[in-house]
């Protein structure tokens, strides 16, 4: 009699334990799919900055029209894109756009006296930053899940409900990852 | 993330006990004072309801009332775009479900903390002086500090331990001034003569106890708050993914001279460094709220292949030579390598500057007539024009490689 006691409350344990996991499991997963949304928030407030500041720059920049229509260009196909693949692709050559326009800023010393730039410059660099810490956060996220997946005894639970790993976000282009140079020669 | 906080708590607990036993015991022995049969134990839950209240009240006013001790203003996004900027790009990077309302404190003192009861609830503060003197990378790992401890609880953790110490600090305080006021000898002895001897020996207990016990408390509560600096770093490095942002960060602030007024010895434990420091003391006594910033700063620049917690524990035991365990073992079981980020500004300004040397040097050398060899491996060696007179050929320096002299063209 007791030994039937003792089993049926160790089997609820057990079953109160699984729950927890599982839980914790969909708690995971969640967290992974909101990180992935928060990128397409930060990408989004980029694609909304572009205008503003090619507006503010326009007048200080004349000679550069080539750099400032490539950066206008991108923006349009990136805010056009369809599907994940062509979506980063597109992201890829925004930043790399955005990249050379920096870089001719320093040849515009009023502009960057301009009041109204440098806060324009401030939201961009930002933005910048919060796709990279987004995407960093992402990758965080998937990683404590994936865990969770592989590790004793979480897996067992993962593997009956059919818990998948997730993919890393993995910057494909090169042109994003390198810091774009100035050649002298 | 969560086995880490956790285990963060589990270490903490035990010198969290130790001040609730000194508080127990406190209460225990001047409740025997003035009983010795049951007197203990109701002194005991007085001192447990004083704690108690006071408890409740730091949890829904605390981090208001911190905030106010510290003089902080709230701001908006308005007054200082950067700064908001950053606690939002920290906010994202730590998965924070709320963003932290943002407090800037005037002065020209430079030091930061954290406060709030929970991540969905908190605050940052920074001095102005901060503000001023950091550049944005800088800054930038200053707020990762400071998220971090929102991060792995240590605000809502710290609250609880000065309020503790504020309990056994007021508690022996009223009983200390209490006895001085009221010449406690007359009113015993004329009481009860038979049980009188038990009652002085209680009494000199809790005379002791009183005023031994704000020592301990104290003596705890900061060994509470250094253990948690080197973790928050240690976070700070994995958030920004770039270590010396912070490392020279808190060596501007050891350099900074300015006094923070408003802060005082509990709050202390709070601030990222050490507000109440004088110059040229030394800080890695018992008494100070944080660990000596030189070594955290050697910590973080130790952190030369990568980010993750196992590189910062593995700096931390490098440069204190000790083997003690500083990140919980549950952080340190994901290897992983995660690069160090570059700096967004200093990179572009030396890539620059090293490009300008190379091309100054080139026509230099080109005018003098040296030619140039490119080796297999890459390396571009720049031979003087007097060289190849008595060898035909030349070894790489940086492989090795045997290269011939006549393949070499001009600059």
């Amino acid at each position: 009699m007791t030994f039937i006691i003792v089993l049926l409350i160790a089997i609820v344990l057990l079953i109160i334990f699984a729950i927890s996991i599982y839980n914790s499991l969909v708690g995971l997963r969640n967290q992974v799919k909101n990180a992935w949304s928060q990128i397409d928030v930060q990408l989004k407030r980029r694609h909304d900055l572009i205008p503003n500041l090619i507006e503010t720059v326009k007048g200080y920049m004349n000679h550069e029209r080539a750099t400032l229509e490539n950066i206008t260009n991108a923006r349009s196909k990136a805010v056009s894109a369809q599907g994940v693949s062509e979506k980063a692709k597109a992201e890829a050559q925004l930043t790399e756009a955005m990249g050379k326009f920096n870089l001719v800023v320093e040849n515009y010393p009023d502009l960057k006296a301009n009041q109204n730039f440098l806060a324009l410059q401030e939201e961009l660099t930002s933005t910048e930053n919060k796709i990279s810490f987004s995407r960093q956060n992402y990758n965080d996220q998937v990683l404590f899940f994936n865990n969770k997946i592989q590790m004793f005894p979480s897996n067992i639970v993962a593997n009956s409900f059919n818990f998948k790993q997730e993919v890393f976000f993995e910057v494909e282009d090169k042109a994003e990852r390198a810091v774009p140079k100035v050649s002298f020669s | 993330m969560w086995e880490l906080i956790k285990s963060n708590q589990r270490k903490s607990i035990f010198l969290f006990l130790g001040m609730a036993i000194t508080l127990v015991l406190l209460g225990y022995f001047i409740g025997s004072t003035f009983s010795p049969d049951g007197g203990g134990l109701f002194g005991v839950s007085i001192a447990i309801i004083i704690w108690t209240v006071l408890s409740i009240i730091s949890l829904t006013a605390g981090s208001s009332l911190i905030l106010s001790i510290s003089k902080a203003q709230e701001v908006t996004p308005a007054v200082h775009q950067q700064l908001f900027n950053i606690v939002e790009e920290m906010k994202i990077a730590s998965n924070l479900p709320a963003m932290p309302k943002v407090y800037i404190i005037n002065t020209e003192a430079m030091n930061a903390f954290a406060t709030g009861k929970n991540p969905s609830n908190s605050a940052v503060a920074v001095t102005a002086g901060l503000l001023s003197k950091l550049n944005r990378d800088e800054l930038q790992g200053v707020i990762a500090h400071e998220i971090s401890h929102i991060l792995n609880r240590d605000t809502r953790f710290i609250t609880y331990a000065a309020v503790m110490l504020g309990s056994i600090v007021i508690i022996s305080q009223i009983f200390l001034r209490g006895m001085f006021y009221s010449g406690s000898g007359r009113r015993y002895g004329s009481k009860s003569k038979g049980g009188g001897q038990a009652q002085i020996i209680f009494l000199v207990i809790a005379i002791l106890f009183a005023i031994l016990a704000p020592i301990m408390a104290r003596l705890l509560y900061f060994a509470l708050s250094r253990k948690r600096e080197y973790l928050a770093d240690a976070s700070a490095a994995r958030l920004t993914r770039y270590p010396e942002g912070l490392a020279s960060a808190l060596e501007k602030i050891s350099e900074c001279t300015d006094e923070l007024p408003s802060a005082n010895k509990v709050t202390a434990a709070m601030y990222i460094a050490n507000p109440l420091k004088k110059k040229g003391m030394k800080l890695s006594d018992l008494t100070s709220t944080h660990p000596p910033i030189s070594e955290r700063i050697k910590i973080l620049r130790g952190m030369m292949h990568g980010v993750n917690y196992s590189d910062y524990q593995k700096a931390f035991s490098t440069i204190k030579r000790s083997s003690s365990q500083i990140i919980p073992a549950s952080g340190l079981s994901d290897n992983s390598a995660i690069p160090l980020r570059e700096s967004s500004e200093q990179l572009k300004e030396q890539q620059s500057a090293i490009d300008e040397k190379r091309k100054m040097g080139n026509i230099m050398m080109a005018v003098n007539n040296y030619s140039l060899l490119t080796c297999i491996c890459g390396l571009k060696i720049k031979i003087p024009p007097a060289f190849g007179t008595n060898k035909p050929e030349i070894i790489c320096p940086k492989c090795g490689n045997i290269n011939k002299l006549e393949l070499a063209g001009r600059i």
